[in-house]
């Protein structure tokens, strides 16, 4: 059995990332691209978990801790800003979302 | 003495008080009291002052009262040096103002009694207005007398101008009054200018105002026989100022239409107080004149040719107040003919009587024209001496006065006037003795057709009986069927004020004697026709000429140096006992030639009264057959020698058209103007507006358009949709970090 090399983490954590921002990319529901952003920042995550453990420094789960709290706040804002979009146009669709167009 | 302040003051708080109070709470019998109160106070006090002016020997018989400083004193520039000019408030009584005074407060106070009953038809606060306005004119007026410069004099020359206009018009919803209260200001207006001028002009050659200062300089200063010297401008122009306020050609025009006023105003404004003004401003200033010959020419030749013209138009009106306003000014006429040939005591002396007879006559009249509720055409009267006893002897007692006929006060001082002229000049004399003539005609004229004869008025029986008839007396109309005369009547009720008083009126019961408040004023005028004359009898008559000498001390200058040289100079032309030894024996006649002199004028009087007699009492066809023969000099006579129509075509007219020469100048020129700016700021503003939206505006826009159109492949990007930009973001850092991994 091979031993689990930074490769790996860094293959899962691209394979995670790319899923993300295809996510991103092609979902049309708000909440789904709202997920796909928790995938990429959590993509993230492990590649810094990952390092820390390799480099044998501490510093670089503090930053992941930082990267989750971020997180959690930027979900707390962003489903305010859903709650808020869903009331005034009654759908999710991002398409509807276009009203800072020219 | 010391209260003389006070003889004004007390007419002055009637006035306040009528006026601010009567007109909306007194009653009749309130502000009539209150108003003949105020008169009677000043009167005794009047009274007591002129005795305490007589018990001071005769050369000190001035008293001065200063009631405190107007214009504090402030250096000017006048003639020869740089004067103080200063103006106290300054009363000052001396012979001459001291008989002022009582003319004004006695005759006043009458014509004050006598107006509560004439007026009583007046609602009470037009009665109160009436009697605050004559109470303000007697304030004006002792104001105007008691003055001792020329400022405070002319306070009072200004008041009475004033109160006149607000008298005349008194009865403002018509429009004659109130024109003619216009006519009256303004024409005295123009008098009051050349007064002011003289002012000036005295002022600045002696440097001060008060009288007495400017006689004792004047007094002091050469005559000016040889030409017009500064002395003879001052002198004309103060003149000019006196024919505006006392009606003399050319400036008469306005005391016969100021008739319209009620008629005690008549009696108190326009016959016996102010219209003498003038000519007791020319006594104020009488050493000015006596040092200006030529001046006094033009004076006595003004005054002559008033009293002929006048006592011409006289002969021929049929307006009973309109014959007596036209005796004022040819009497005014004789005051002035004295003043000018020097004899300024006889002046006075003749104001004195006058105010006496013509005040009388008036209110006669206003009897009579109460007696027949309105009318004053003398022809609808007639036979009136059995309807109004009293009435017909005082006026009577005027009219013997006024014809000259002795022992009456007219006589006297008329006589005098006439010697004096006789004296100077024949030729005045001759106008004089012409005038006494026609003025003992036509007055004999005015008693005939009023008493004598038969009644031709409207019958009253026909007035009192139909409902209407009394309606229309109640009003004021005099009778239904009486269309004519409609514009001179309305005497004794009127208009708006009627309707008010409608309840106190009262139906015309035919001529009738007036109440007691009328007659017994007429009475104690009557008196002082009678014995008025008494104090200027001439020594020829054996009489001392009482009043001659006691005002000769207001005609004279006082220090002894300027009498000198007055009575040096004055080889003629001054008229006094201060050069009396001096001119006695070129100047008098014989005591048998002034006697004959009387006789003369006495039988003149006589062929008036025995003229008129034969025309309008025994020959009553006569007049009629004249006019018709004389037409054109009847009609001449009749419309007053077309003075009014002159000034119309002239002055008015005049004034008129340059009203409206600068009015068009006003619209084509200034308004021209003013409309061309604003056209040329609109026409400039449309290019401005022009340049603005086209090429300014254009500009902005063109940058607008530039970044709009511009914008047109760019602005594809932005289609707000976040994954195309999210996409756009992944290709942009796939490109770069190829780009990086390439390029390394």
């Amino acid at each position: 059995m091979t031993p689990i090399t930074p490769y790996h983490y860094l293959v899962l954590s691209a394979a995670l990332f790319m899923l993300g921002v295809i996510g991103v990319m092609t979902r049309r529901n708000i909440i789904i691209i709202f997920m796909s952003i928790e995938l990429m920042l959590n993509a993230v995550n492990i590649n810094l978990a990952a390092f820390s453990q390799q480099l044998h420094n501490a510093v670089g789960q503090v930053f992941a801790i930082f990267v989750v709290a971020v997180a959690a706040a930027e979900a707390a804002i962003g489903l305010g800003i859903i709650l808020a979009f869903y009331r005034n146009k009654e759908t999710l669709n991002i398409d509807e979302m276009n009203i800072l167009r020219w | 003495m010391r209260f003389i302040w006070l003889i004004p003051l007390l007419p002055a708080a009637g006035a306040l008080v009528n006026g601010l109070f009567g007109i909306r709470w007194f009653s009749r019998t309130v502000s009539g009291l209150l108003a003949c109160a105020t008169m009677a106070g000043a009167l005794g006090l009047s009274l007591w002052a002129f005795s305490e002016l007589l018990g001071l020997p005769a050369d000190a018989r001035v008293h001065d009262v200063v009631l405190g400083h107007w214009i504090p004193p402030m250096a000017l520039q006048t003639a020869h040096d740089i004067g103080m000019f200063q103006v106290p408030w300054q009363f000052r009584l001396d012979p001459l103002s001291g008989v002022m005074i009582l003319v004004v407060t006695g005759v006043g106070f009458l014509i004050h009694v006598y107006s509560t009953a004439y007026m009583k038809d007046e609602a009470p606060g037009g009665y109160a207005r009436f009697f605050s306005y004559l109470n303000l004119f007697c304030f004006f007026m002792l104001v105007l007398v008691l003055g001792a410069n020329f400022l405070v004099m002319f306070v009072g020359w200004e008041g009475v101008g004033l109160c006149s206009y607000l008298l005349i018009g008194f009865w403002y919803e018509k429009k004659s009054a109130s024109d003619a209260g216009k006519k009256a200001f303004i024409t005295n207006r123009i008098g009051d200018w050349g007064f002011i001028l003289g002012m000036f002009l005295v002022f600045f050659t002696f440097g001060t105002l008060d009288f007495r200062a400017v006689a004792d300089a004047a007094g002091a200063m050469p005559i000016e026989s040889a030409g017009f010297g500064v002395l003879s401008i001052i002198c004309l122009t103060l003149f000019i100022g006196a024919t505006g306020k006392s009606a003399q050609i050319p400036l008469h025009v306005w005391l016969p239409d100021a008739m319209e006023g009620p008629t005690p105003v008549s009696a108190l404004i326009h016959a016996a107080t102010m219209v003498t003004a003038g000519v007791y401003m020319v006594a104020r200033n009488a050493v000015l004149f006596q040092h200006a010959p030529h001046v006094m020419q033009i004076v006595a030749i003004v005054g002559a040719l008033t009293a002929l013209m006048a006592a011409t138009i006289g002969l021929v009106q049929n307006d009973i107040k309109r014959v007596l306003a036209y005796s004022t000014v040819s009497q005014l006429g004789y005051m002035f003919l004295a003043t000018g040939v020097g004899a300024f005591a006889a002046g006075i002396f003749h104001l004195m009587t006058h105010a006496f007879f013509k005040a009388l006559l008036f209110l006669g009249s206003g009897s009579v024209i109460h007696a027949m509720a309105g009318e004053q055409d003398m022809q609808k009267m007639g036979g009136l001496r059995k309807y109004m006893p009293v009435t017909f002897v005082t006026m009577m007692i005027g009219t013997l006065a006024i014809a000259g006929i002795p022992p009456l006060a007219g006589f006297f001082s008329k006589d005098e006037i006439l010697y004096q002229s006789f004296l100077n000049n024949r030729f005045l004399w001759l106008i004089g003795a012409v005038t006494a003539l026609l003025t003992a005609f036509y007055m004999f004229r005015l008693i005939l057709l009023t008493f004598y004869g038969t009644y031709r008025g409207a019958p009253w029986a026909r007035v009192a009986a139909p409902a209407a008839a009394m309606e229309a007396a109640a009003h004021g109309v005099r009778h239904p069927l009486d269309g004519q005369a409609q514009k001179d009547d309305h005497e004794v009720s009127h208009g708006a004020a009627d309707v008010r008083a409608a309840g106190h009126a009262h139906a015309w019961h035919g001529p009738h004697e007036s109440p007691r408040a009328m007659t017994v004023p007429l009475m104690a005028l009557a008196v002082g026709a009678i014995v008025a004359g008494f104090l200027g009898i001439p020594q020829a008559l054996k009489g001392a000429n009482t009043i001659e000498h006691f005002l000769a001390p207001s005609f004279e200058s006082h220090t002894a140096a300027a009498r000198e040289a007055g009575a040096g100079a004055a080889a003629g032309a001054e008229h006094g006992p201060g050069a009396a030894a001096a001119e006695e024996g070129a100047h008098h006649l014989s005591t048998a030639g002034e006697l004959g002199l009387m006789v003369l004028s006495v039988l003149i009087a006589v062929a008036g009264v025995l003229a008129a007699r034969r025309f309008y009492f025994t020959h009553p066809e006569l007049p009629d057959r004249l006019a018709a023969r004389w037409r054109g000099a009847h009609a001449l006579l009749f419309n007053k020698y077309y003075v009014d129509e002159l000034y119309d075509a002239t002055a008015i007219k005049g004034t008129v058209a340059g009203g409206r020469g600068l009015w068009t100048f006003d619209r084509v020129v200034i308004d021209g103007a003013v409309d061309g700016s604003g056209w040329l700021t609109r026409v400039s503003a449309w290019g401005s507006h022009m340049f603005d939206k086209h090429v300014v505006d254009g500009l902005v826009n063109l940058v607008g358009w530039i970044a709009e159109e511009g914008s047109f492949f760019v602005r594809r990007l932005q289609t707000g949709l976040v994954q195309n930009y999210a996409l756009l973001m992944v290709v942009g850092v796939f490109a770069f970090l190829t780009l990086y991994l390439v390029a390394r």
